[in-house]
């Protein structure tokens, strides 16, 4: 179209002139464009290489086999090199299990609720209702994470001690429970909102076959609907799960700072964040395996959660394109 | 007849309770949802909400001018440098002549503030005119009795087990009776910097270092994202580069805070060697967190601009770049900036990548600019809500409501902004 354009501007030779000039400022703002387009490439670029030349640093202190199956977590560094116990232990499988171990309580906690909430919202809301209480759903979301932390460490988490201490059970101060919990009430919109757009995607037809055979409307949503959002579904828990594995605040404000390998949700866990903001916090030597151990973290979050979004993202896509 | 009339009776009744148990099921779990919300923020107000206040003791203060300003020579830095702890505490003496055992004497400095102080200093220095006299001065009560006045120390509990013993409890009565102590609005919490003492810390530090990080994060997102957005929708060829782009945007809206928090350290401070724990450099790192969702939004606002235009622009010989930035970029304008502005509201509450460069220092002085050591809001509150200081609890709960109230604000502007300029097509 615009090459047309100039065609038409020969008139003159000022005017031709005064095309190239423009053609000249058509590519040089092209290109400005096209730089600020690859910025979103360049953080991409800049999170891999980042995060694998430090862990590569790592790997050559502490083999990876190691890291990725040892059993114990303890980074210390010792102070003195013939100090007993000096090479410190970076086995991240008890900091997965306990990663793992909240995600899995917020997910129980916010799935039936995020579900629940979206099948209302999208089924049986008038317009009306829904658009009051989608907006005070996602305030859930809109809530700094850090005030989650707070909530739980200060709140839940004494509630719970209390209310177990009354039950007879122990239950520690920084439970996974605690952190779980809360982490799930900030999952709820993630999985309410993303749900409730997958059901809405369900054909009408579907909906009117099924009432034609004399389903009512909970036979419908639970033999029609669902069945046929299921991917979609599955994609958006995906989603929330990856948000919880990495979620960061919660854990280190209500989750403890001792590795352990325990499946119990009264006791105290660490998370993989848990350990990257403490090892990063504070005095950095940036030789020490200590130091590095964070970064090696860091790119299993990474690798994990990018697993997780690109299965999820797959899901939801093909999804969309079966009923668009 | 009658029996098959039955049986459908009871089945539509039992599928009718079904349906209805189905549809209370979604209910609560709305009822339930928005529950965790009403205790959350309740609780949080009912804890922050006496922040606002603070006790105040007023005090008659001898400032004789041989121990203040022996020359009179009403210079401030000689006013600043006399040592007026010493003239308190005699005043409190003063004030309370029972007091002899050194404990007691002790017990009752511990009312007031341990900076309470700089509250005369600063008096004096701003009036040098005071030094000579005896005069009145309200100020700070410490953190326990400011606790205490607020109802949050049981008095009914034995005197070991709490932070005020019976002989203080006697004194603030007696301060009570006489009218010299009471609760004011807290200015100094609104306009202070961090400190120590939860009597005196502020969160103006945080709220300035907060400000400057989201001024470089937004000078830095806003301009590229979205000149990005223009690229993707306008410009590019729908071909693999364009999806490869695209790609990787959805990816890294969906990468974990933290992770940009590693990029930051790893690249920003120890390749480009930026200055640690500044705004500069968290800008930085949140621009590059909020560029996908700035992207996502623009592109979206400009899908929504209709093709009429651009065909009415290169109808009347405007060039593509004119037709872009003259006409389809203004008309997404209004949709670009609700974008850009929820994109900032999540960047003000995030805290995870700004620990990682640095930024939870214990700093009190207010940055006065985007290269000074600075502290965020948000890291503000992670930081008081883990000292062990009973005062600070309060404190964290006033943050967040401050911080939630920055939130709602931003977040009715864009709504605010949606409304009034968003065009419909």
């Amino acid at each position: 179209m615009a090459k047309g354009l100039y065609v038409s501007e020969t008139a003159g030779m000022s005017i031709i002139k005064r095309g190239q000039r423009n053609r000249l400022s058509e590519t040089a703002v092209r290109l400005i464009l096209i730089l600020c387009a690859l910025v979103a490439v360049a953080t991409t670029i800049g999170i891999v290489a980042s995060l694998l030349f430090e862990s590569l640093r790592f790997f050559q202190k502490v083999p990876l086999t190691d890291f990725l199956f040892g059993l114990e977590w303890s980074p210390q560094t010792a102070l003195r090199a013939d100090q007993v116990g000096s090479s410190g232990a970076f086995g991240a499988v008890p900091l997965i299990a306990g990663t793992l171990l909240i995600s899995a309580i917020a997910m129980l906690v916010a799935t039936p609720l995020g579900l629940m909430s979206a099948i209302y919202l999208a089924e049986y809301a008038s317009a009306k209702t829904r658009n009051t209480i989608k907006p005070l759903l996602e305030l859930l979301a809109g809530i700094p994470t850090v005030v989650y932390g707070f909530f739980a460490a200060l709140i839940v988490a004494p509630m719970l001690r209390n209310g177990g201490e009354s039950m007879g059970f122990e239950i520690s101060s920084e439970s996974a429970l605690a952190a779980g919990i809360t982490m799930g009430m900030m999952i709820i919109p993630f999985i309410s909102s993303l749900s409730d757009d997958v059901i809405n995607a369900v054909p009408q037809s579907l909906r009117d076959a099924s009432y034609g055979l004399g389903a009512t409307q909970a036979e419908t949503i639970k033999q029609v609907i669902l069945p046929a959002a299921t991917p979609g579904i599955a994609g958006s828990l995906l989603l929330a799960t990856s948000r919880a594995i990495g979620e960061t605040m919660i854990v280190v404000m209500a989750a403890g700072l001792a590795a352990k390998l325990t499946a119990n949700p009264l006791e105290a866990v660490t998370t993989v964040t848990v350990q990257i903001v403490t090892l990063l916090t504070g005095d950095q030597e940036f030789d020490s395996a200590k130091t590095l151990s964070a970064f090696a973290l860091g790119l299993l979050l990474f690798v994990i959660t990018l697993i997780l979004n690109v299965i999820a993202l797959r899901i939801v896509d093909r999804y969309k394109e079966q009923y668009d | 007849m009658t029996e098959i009339t039955g049986i459908l009776k009871t089945a539509g009744s039992k599928r009718h309770r079904a349906e209805a148990r189905f549809r209370a099921y979604g209910l609560i779990a709305i009822a339930v949802s928005l529950s965790f919300l009403l205790i959350m923020i309740g609780s949080i107000i009912t804890r922050g909400s006496g922040a606002f206040h603070q006790t105040f003791v007023q005090i008659d203060v001898e400032l004789p001018a041989e121990k203040l300003d022996p020359e009179g020579t009403g210079d401030p830095d000689v006013l600043r440098k006399a040592r007026y702890g010493k003239l308190l505490k005699a005043a409190l003496r003063d004030r309370f002549p029972a007091v002899k055992s050194r404990s007691d004497k002790k017990a009752l400095y511990k009312l007031l503030s341990s900076n309470a102080e700089y509250t005369i200093r600063d008096q004096v220095v701003a009036d040098p005119l005071l030094v000579g006299g005896t005069h009145a001065f309200w100020v700070r009560a410490s953190s326990e009795v400011d606790q205490y006045m607020k109802g949050k120390i049981d008095s009914s509990l034995e005197e070991s087990r709490r932070r005020i013993n019976d002989k203080q409890l006697a004194w603030i009565a007696e301060l009570q009776d006489a009218g010299k102590i009471e609760k004011r609005f807290n200015t100094q919490f609104f306009t202070g910097g961090d400190s120590r003492e939860p009597e005196q810390a502020g969160i103006m530090g945080a709220v300035a270092g907060s400000a400057y990080t989201l001024l470089i994060c937004f000078v830095l997102s806003f301009p590229v994202g979205v000149l990005a957005a223009v690229y993707l929708e306008e410009f590019s060829a729908k071909g693999r580069l364009n999806r490869f782009i695209e790609v990787n945007i959805n990816n890294l809206a969906a990468v974990p805070s933290i992770v940009y928090g590693l990029l930051g350290l790893a690249i920003f401070l120890n390749v480009f060697n930026l200055p640690r724990s500044t705004p500069l450099v968290g800008g930085m790192v949140l621009a590059l967190m909020t560029l996908p969702t700035i992207i996502i939004a623009s592109r979206s606002s400009l899908r929504a601009v209709p093709p009429s235009i651009r065909e009415a622009a290169y109808g009347l010989g405007a060039s593509k770049v004119q037709t872009t930035f003259h006409h389809v970029v203004p008309l997404a304008m209004p949709g670009m900036l609700t974008g850009s502005i929820i994109g900032m509201a999540q960047a003000l509450g995030e805290t995870a990548p700004l620990l990682m460069i640095g930024m939870v220092a214990f700093i009190v002085d207010i940055p006065g600019g985007v290269t000074e050591a600075a502290t965020a809001l948000p890291v503000q509150i992670f930081l008081w809500a883990d000292s062990p200081e009973r005062g600070f609890m309060e404190k964290t709960s006033a943050a967040i409501l401050v911080l939630l109230g920055f939130l709602i604000i931003m977040n009715l502007v864009a709504v605010y902004l949606r409304r009034r300029l968003e065009i419909r097509w």
